[in-house]
């Protein structure tokens, strides 16, 4: 089955995820070895959701680790005060 | 013949769930400073399922303090049918969705679901010289800052789903749950927030991607 591109486009995510059934994949393969704008497509979403996943994408706040356990440190001292009643 | 070969999606290693049972139960059980082991390979995922919700980092890192201490005083609520990361990012996506109805962001951002969950087009922005980006751009300030607000740009209900499964790695199935919705709205946003950031992004990074090739091109193989 030929395929256009826009049908092509609608099935991107699935392909990215490998969840298209193997007819539907074949006829995907067969089209992008032909397609240079459903490949670029493709290469480009992928390459922006790596680029977007990359830890350095977003960084944690300096800081932000020590501040968290810290208040939590607290809130378990309190817990552990309050059910093992005063000393 | 234009397509490269390559796989799927990266994705990172699952956290060891036994050890995790384990830490819970010991927990439960009084061992409360093991709770700081529990959550620390979470940190990040909570405060990024965060951020992006609420796209402040003050709040951000506020709200992902009392996630992780809501998870403390509730986990013996937590009954394992669920992975432990699971649970605790529904934790947060429930906290993030409070601060915004309650910051009446919502009004203008409706959580709900809408009108576009219906079938419609989305166009790809096209392209025929698309080349790879290598992820050392990522060392430029500027090029974090535009991904960031590209994301930061989605509607929250695609937003919210692009975040969990292709920063944060969770399956449907587990986005699903987190969200409360259905794994076929799962996989219809997620679909269209990809198409959404390709089209917003791609034509930026082939402007400043590096030279094709050559003998400084080759450098960022």
């Amino acid at each position: 089955m030929t395929l256009e591109c826009k049908h092509v486009w609608e099935h991107i995510s699935e392909y990215l995820d490998r969840q298209l059934d193997p007819k539907l994949l074949m006829d995907i393969e067969r089209h992008l070895e032909n397609c240079e704008v459903c490949s670029a497509i493709l290469d480009s979403t992928r390459n922006i959701l790596v680029l977007t996943a990359d830890e350095r994408t977003y960084e944690l706040p300096l800081g932000y680790s020590e501040r968290l356990h810290a208040r939590l440190e607290k809130v378990i001292r309190e817990q552990e005060q309050s059910e093992n009643g005063p000393a | 013949m234009y397509r490269k070969e390559k796989g799927a999606l990266p994705t990172r290693m699952p956290a060891t769930v036994e050890r995790e049972k384990e830490l819970i139960a010991r927990i439960i059980a009084g061992e409360t400073n093991l709770f700081h082991e529990l959550i620390r390979p979470y940190e990040r995922m909570v405060y990024l399922s965060i951020l992006t919700m609420l796209r402040n980092d003050q709040e951000a890192e506020d709200a992902a303090q009392e996630v992780m201490i809501s998870a403390f005083r509730h986990l013996k609520g937590f009954r394992g049918e669920a992975k432990f990361s699971t649970w605790l990012v529904t934790i947060a996506v429930n906290e993030a969705r409070r601060r915004l109805r309650k910051a009446k962001t919502a009004q203008m951002e409706s959580l709900d679901e809408t009108k576009e969950d219906r079938e419609g087009d989305f166009t790809p922005a096209v392209l025929t010289d698309w080349r790879e980006i290598p992820s050392v751009v990522l060392e430029k300030k500027e090029m974090r800052q535009k991904l960031r607000d590209a994301v930061e740009q989605l509607p929250p209900i695609y937003r919210e789903v692009l975040v969990l499964r292709d920063l944060e790695e969770l399956n449907q199935q587990e986005t699903a749950s987190a969200l409360g919705i259905n794994v076929t709205l799962v996989k219809v946003r997620l679909h269209r927030a990809r198409m959404m950031l390709q089209k917003m992004l791609a034509p930026y990074l082939r402007a400043t991607a590096p030279a094709r090739k050559g003998f400084f091109g080759r450098m960022f193989q």
